[in-house]
């Protein structure tokens, strides 16, 4: 079953965020998706930025740079963003088993272009931001305050294949 | 037009392509620990499908944690136990038997040229060194690997990083890896594979070539992969001997899997390491590489020595070089982990475990320990560890704690000075 994408928005505006700040190692003694749900980003290197903030508490998209979740294949990254329902990241680029992470799991993973997360980020001076997403027709819509803007991404056929069977699990089970 | 070695390896072993660009691939291993394969393992039990694809393909150790800390990481590695049993999956490694994942496996040499590899574990790219693809994948993918035998990757590219020269004395793999992941950038090689050739690579050790092929992966590479050769041959022989009637007959088997000379790369990087020096990382990310020169003189709390990509023999010898018959600094403490049980009895035959007590190290079994915090040797608050690790992010190796990657022979010579320093000046 497709998942809910899109909601309020908070934004990580730094490159090269990585897993062991998603979700730190000693967390990964957890046997179950719940348990992982209040360490989200405790360890992100970032000024301002505060984990257990209400920005992030009521965040359901993620906004960020270049190179979004990169070093450990811990799949507990995308899910202590899934137990938060936190469903939808938009960056400029991905590690790669981050993304694939995202999509095996159902959820988005989106890349938009430079400029345009520059553009999302500084929505933010009209207000808080809330992101909609139309996966049949690729476009990100941001509306903050008055604002509006909208942007469009590709997905490959396989990912979006991924996301709306529910997951990689769903779609090889059916298939091999 | 030629293929490369990750192209030759894709054609062999696709089994599906959905989607165009998308390669569904047969795996000939699937590699598992206790971290990444429990969540997985209580997925398939859920959905009714508790099965196993080949339970001979299947390699399984538990490595982390071991043994067990507490009752959560017990737990764990119960989960990856009761599952083995289960299945009857013959090669299972647990306390006593069990050590780093990415140095057992080859060891018992599961991995062969040509292979398919995955793992719930970023440095599966380690066992490309022996001419196979492998590549690191979320428990979701692995998952579908362990019921299912495969995996979708995009179409791989290649960058080639073309070693010539000569290594000068006192430089290593793990120099030539940093200087090659600062001049890639930590995202340098996203969606790509890392072919490492030329002369350098040539002369160098399966554990040489190991230690490169590790590191892909904080460049953000697929897999690493190296060209098979008489040293894969000759790494690979005790295991292989009953299926050819010589080495070289292995050789010309095996020679199907290098790259075609007319190969399309992504592109080549030309790297001369005659003048290489000692390489050392600063800050917390991978690609922020200075030589140890540049760092001299700054303090460290901790040595470690050990884990994937440095805690095989031939490190341990290195260090050891460093360190025999001396004593580390009183400022520091060392820690030493060989990463598996045969690599422990080798260096206790050759001296080397003696040297390092000796020195005043503390000699832990082989665990991946220190490397991500998990078990022993965290660091506190403010604390800085000079290590011959893949990682030196915020907190990796305890919250406020700040990594220093090196070569072994670096590490040592930190250890007996309690600051950054090039082995080669002492």
């Amino acid at each position: 079953m497709q998942k809910k994408f899109g909601g309020p928005a908070i934004f990580l505006d730094r490159s090269d965020i990585n897993t062991d700040e998603i979700i730190p190692a000693k967390y990964l003694t957890e046997v179950t998706k719940d348990a992982l749900k209040p360490y989200i980003l405790e360890d992100l290197k970032l000024e301002g930025f505060d984990p257990k903030g209400e920005k992030l508490q009521n965040a359901t998209v993620v906004v960020s740079r270049e190179n979004f979740g990169c070093g450990s294949s811990r799949e507990h990254a995308p899910w202590v963003f899934e137990v938060n329902d936190v469903h939808t990241v938009i960056a400029e680029s991905y590690a790669r088993i981050f993304r694939q992470n995202m999509f095996n799991g159902g959820m988005l993973a989106i890349e938009l272009p430079k400029g345009d997360i520059d553009q999302l980020i500084a929505l933010q001076g009209a207000g808080d931001v809330n992101v909609s997403i139309d996966l049949d027709a690729q476009t990100v819509t941001a509306a903050a305050g008055g604002e509006e803007k909208q942007f469009s991404f590709e997905i490959s056929q396989f990912d979006k294949a991924l996301v709306k069977a529910g997951g990689w699990v769903e779609f090889a089970d059916a298939r091999y | 037009m030629g293929k490369t070695l990750a192209e030759k390896i894709f054609d062999a072993h696709l089994k599906d392509e959905p989607f165009e660009g998308t390669k569904v691939l047969a795996l000939d291993r699937v590699l598992c620990h206790e971290i990444t394969t429990p969540v997985a393992i209580a997925d398939l039990e859920w959905r009714g499908k508790d099965r196993v694809f080949d339970p001979e393909k299947l390699k399984v150790v538990i490595d982390h944690v071991t043994p067990a800390k507490d009752s959560k990481t017990a737990t764990q590695a119960k989960i990856l136990r009761d599952w083995a049993r289960r299945h009857e999956i013959p090669d299972f490694f647990d306390v006593g038997r069990n050590d780093v994942c990415h140095a057992i496996f080859p060891e018992k040499g599961y991995i062969r040229p040509g292979f398919t590899v995955i793992m719930g574990d970023s440095h599966t790219c380690t066992h490309g060194a022996f001419g196979a693809f492998a590549a690191g994948v979320g428990t979701t993918d692995l998952e579908v690997g362990i019921l299912k035998g495969v995996c979708a990757f995009r179409e791989p590219a290649t960058i080639c990083i073309n070693l010539t020269g000569e290594l000068p004395k006192g430089v290593y793999a793990k120099d030539v890896i940093l200087y090659v992941i600062g001049q890639l950038g930590v995202n340098g090689a996203t969606d790509r594979v890392v072919e490492f050739r030329g002369p350098v690579v040539e002369q160098m050790s399966m554990e040489a070539r190991m230690t490169l092929c590790n590191m892909a992966v904080e460049a953000g590479g697929t897999s690493g992969v190296c060209m098979p050769d008489m040293t894969t041959v000759e790494y690979l022989w005790p295991f292989i001997q009953d299926e050819f009637t010589s080495k070289e007959a292995a050789l010309a088997e095996y020679s199907k899997w290098v790259s075609d000379a007319d190969a399309v790369y992504d592109r080549v990087v030309d790297i001369d390491v005659s003048s290489l020096e000692p390489q050392v990382t600063y800050d917390y990310k991978p690609d922020c590489v200075k030589t140890v020169a540049e760092l001299a003189g700054t303090p460290v709390d901790q040595i470690y020595i050990g884990s994937c990509t440095n805690g095989r023999i031939e490190d341990l010898r290195e260090a050891a070089a460093v360190l025999k018959g001396k004593r580390i600094a009183e400022s520091v403490r060392g820690i030493v982990s060989p990463a598996t049980p045969k690599i422990f009895q080798d260096a206790l035959g050759e001296g080397i475990i003696q040297i390092f007590m000796d020195a005043g190290f503390c000699v832990t079994n082989p665990t991946c320990g220190a490397c991500l915090g998990m078990s022993n040797g965290v660091l506190a608050e403010g604390e800085v560890c000079a290590s011959t690790t893949n990682r030196n992010f915020n907190g990796r190796m305890g919250k406020g704690g700040m990594v220093h990657l090196m070569s072994p022979a670096t590490a040592a010579a930190t250890a007996l000075t309690g600051v950054i320093t090039d082995a080669r000046t002492l």
